[in-house]
């Protein structure tokens, strides 16, 4: 009982602050190739939900709702990669729709998982898992957004920090930058107060080359980092993988190592094909 | 906003040393150079009102011998007066600087073995408590805390109200286990951030309330240099007990010396005992063996050295290996520096304001107009050693750096920072020349 009735001051209090429903900004989230987790990241948002919906209109969010209010948009939010020719096409349609377009996780930031095609024969693949090869178009590469169009912000991770998602929705709003760093891991891991697990265990962590939003999340559960935001600002990817070899790591795991999620960002992708010619 | 450390690129004139301008901790230093000084107490506060105390203490006891039973009522006696004791214990698989609340707490018969890039936690036939040499992060963790919320603000009538200015009050606590070099730490950031005419108060509060139970080291890392700086293993000043463990046949037990009257008030406590002649030759052979130390930093010229070494070719050496991770200034015991982020939510109503540790490491650290001015790696680990072994001097009065070795163990890369100077010296521009 007592919850609703904070739960409705809250509310009410929320519209008090001024954001008239006209001056609303629309917001649409757009999904291409990919595994909706990102998007499941704003629904995530319980605490912060309302307040958003208050303060913003969602326009177009079709996981979400039904309601698809046509574009411009003030805020378009894109999921997933490009894979397919109708997507490119998209890609272009969307950016015209929207003022400002953010990228959310790894696939639009770096083409995602699937772009472990890019190094493969695509056509073998699909003569191998489908019955009808011939009704499947698709791209040889799974390449992210910026490829394509212009991106104002990209969010990082598999699958993104909805507190990173929250305050970049925060700061655009109010018109300042967002509060979203870009140096490694291992600044959160160490003010955390976590013991390094690459050198106290020898397990071995992408850390000192990842870009940070996770809060350190694996290694503050005794696993090594494995670069799910992708590369951070200045990775030394070359002197990482010269330390993880005296760690015990094969050319082949390093190799595996940086094709993780974001395989096709060119810092790892470099990383990754020279651990390969070795 | 915020607390940078300034750039070694333009040597300022060194300042004198002025016992007017610096704190009374920092005049009381400048007479105590060397080991053999007495002790001195750690607060200018405490200053006037127990350096009688001590002196008196030392001329006519000897020090203190207590049994770890003893050990654990000095424990009991902390927590129950409303300390917080933080003391060694082993978490994650190496020895950590956290809450304790008895003698079981620490890690009895655990050591560590430490080498560039590598750490690992021993067991030893040693019952000894304090058997290790130096945990993994340092006393900064609750001097200078990682995260610090400076204030909170709400918009009301469309105007913003700082909620609180006012810095949470500390809880007090007792530091168990500082070491020598940790304590030197202690005193370099009380120059940085209590020692001039803009206290940090959030580090103030925690550093005054906070009671010192220094052990003397009686083994080194093999990443240990505290010989080589000056600031160990010999703790002679800057504590309320000073114990000394000792584990032989006449048993396991702790000389200890008062530096304060807490100290002293904490000892008649626990009913200690005089130590005999035997425990304080122990002492010193305990002291003896921390000194054998395997690394070394030539210190000689130093400053002038490295001042005429920015283009030396081992920076880029360096920068081939350093990955620009910020381990190195995490760990750091005397590294200070924070950034400070405005938060908002999202109805635009709320706002408040955060200090975190920040790093020379980062692109954003020396981000003005325009972009970054070190956006090599070369040029942010110049900026830190330099102002480590360096600009420090010229800023502070002393060097940055006290010798622990933390940066060189939890270093991902390995990099050691007496053998970067070795290799600088070898190939570089001589001062004199």
């Amino acid at each position: 009982m007592s919850s609703e009735k904070k739960d409705g001051a809250k509310r009410k209090g929320g519209s008090k602050t001024g954001v008239k429903a006209a001056a609303k900004p629309k917001i649409a989230v757009f999904k291409f190739a990919s595994c909706d987790g990102c998007q499941l990241s704003l629904l995530d948002a319980e605490d912060e939900l309302l307040a958003i919906t208050d303060a913003v209109d969602i326009a177009y969010f079709p996981e979400a709702s039904r309601a698809m209010l046509k574009g411009p948009y003030d805020i378009g939010f894109v999921e997933g990669s490009i894979t397919t020719h109708h997507d490119a096409q998209r890609i272009q349609e969307v950016r015209r729709e929207c003022k400002t377009l953010v990228t959310l996780g790894a696939c639009a930031t770096a083409g995602g998982i699937q772009a472990l095609r890019n190094w493969k024969d695509v056509d073998e693949f699909i003569r191998v898992v489908y019955a009808s090869p011939q009704f499947i178009s698709t791209l040889k590469l799974s390449t992210p957004i910026a490829e394509h169009v212009p991106v104002d912000f990209e969010l990082r991770g598999c699958p993104i920090n909805k507190y990173q998602l929250i305050e970049l929705i925060t700061a655009t709003l109010c018109g300042r930058k967002p509060n979203i760093p870009t140096n490694s891991v291992c600044l959160a891991c160490k003010r955390k107060g976590n013991v390094c697990i690459a050198v106290a265990r020898g397990i071995p962590c992408l850390g000192p080359v990842t870009h940070t939003g996770c809060g350190a999340l694996c290694p503050s559960f005794d696993r090594g980092c494995y670069g799910c935001f992708g590369p951070m600002e200045t990775p030394n990817t070359a002197s990482l993988t010269e330390r993880l070899r005296i760690l015990g790591q094969t050319d082949d795991q390093l190799m595996r190592g940086f094709r993780g999620f974001n395989a096709w960002a060119w810092q790892f992708r470099r990383a990754s094909e020279e651990c390969e010619r070795k | 906003m915020a607390t940078r450390a300034q750039t070694p690129r333009a040597p300022r004139k060194k300042r004198e040393p002025s016992p007017t301008r610096n704190s009374p901790r920092a005049a009381a230093e400048a007479t105590s150079k060397g080991n053999g000084s007495q002790p001195k107490p750690n607060s200018g506060k405490r200053n006037a009102k127990t350096a009688s105390a001590i002196e008196f203490d030392r001329a006519n006891h000897r020090p203190a011998l207590i049994t770890p039973e003893q050990l654990e009522k000095l424990i009991a006696t902390l927590i129950n007066d409303g300390f917080e004791v933080i003391g060694p214990t082993v978490r994650d698989e190496a020895i950590t600087y956290d809450p304790v609340k008895c003698v079981a707490d620490l890690p009895a018969g655990w050591t560590d073995e430490q080498e560039p890039a590598r750490y690992r936690l021993k067991k030893s036939d040693n019952p000894a408590l304090f058997g290790y040499s130096l945990g993994a992060q340092s006393w900064k963790t609750f001097l200078h805390p990682a995260e610090a919320r400076l204030f909170a603000a709400e918009k009301q009538n469309g105007a913003f109200h700082i909620l609180n200015n006012d810095p949470i009050p500390a809880v007090s606590r007792a530091l168990l286990g500082v070491r020598a070099c940790e304590l030197a730490a202690i005193r370099a950031q009380d120059r940085v951030l209590l020692g001039d005419k803009y206290r940090d108060p959030i580090y103030g509060s925690r550093r005054e309330s906070a009671l010192i139970i220094a052990v003397q080291c009686s083994h080194a890392a093999a990443t240990c240099f505290c010989v080589s700086i000056g600031s160990g293993p010999k703790v002679s000043d800057g504590f309320d007990l000073l114990l000394t463990e000792l584990v032989d046949a006449n048993g396991h037990r702790f000389v200890v010396e008062p530096g304060t009257d807490r100290g002293i008030g904490l000892l008649a406590r626990v009913d200690a005992k005089p130590a005999l002649e035997a425990d304080l030759a122990a002492v010193e052979s305990a002291l003896a063996s921390a000194a054998q130390q395997q690394r070394k930093l030539d210190t000689a010229g130093l400053k002038e050295f490295l001042y005429e070494n920015f283009e030396n070719p081992q920076w880029d050496k360096i920068s081939a290996r350093c990955l620009s991770c910020a381990n190195c200034t995490m760990s750091c015991p005397t590294c200070f520096c924070t950034t400070v982020d405005d938060a908002t939510d999202v109805t635009g109503t709320h706002a408040e304001r955060c200090r975190r540790w920040d790093s020379c490491f980062t692109q954003s650290f020396s981000y003005i107009h325009g972009g970054s001015i070190r956006t090599s790696a070369k040029a942010r680990y110049r900026q830190w050693m330099t102002h480590k072994l360096a600009a420090w001097t010229d800023q502070f009065g002393s060097l940055g750096c006290v010798g622990c070795g933390r940066c060189i163990t939890w270093c991902p890369a390995a990099i050691d920072i007496t053998e970067e100077v070795r290799a600088m010296r070898e190939g570089g521009v001589r001062a004199d020349a």
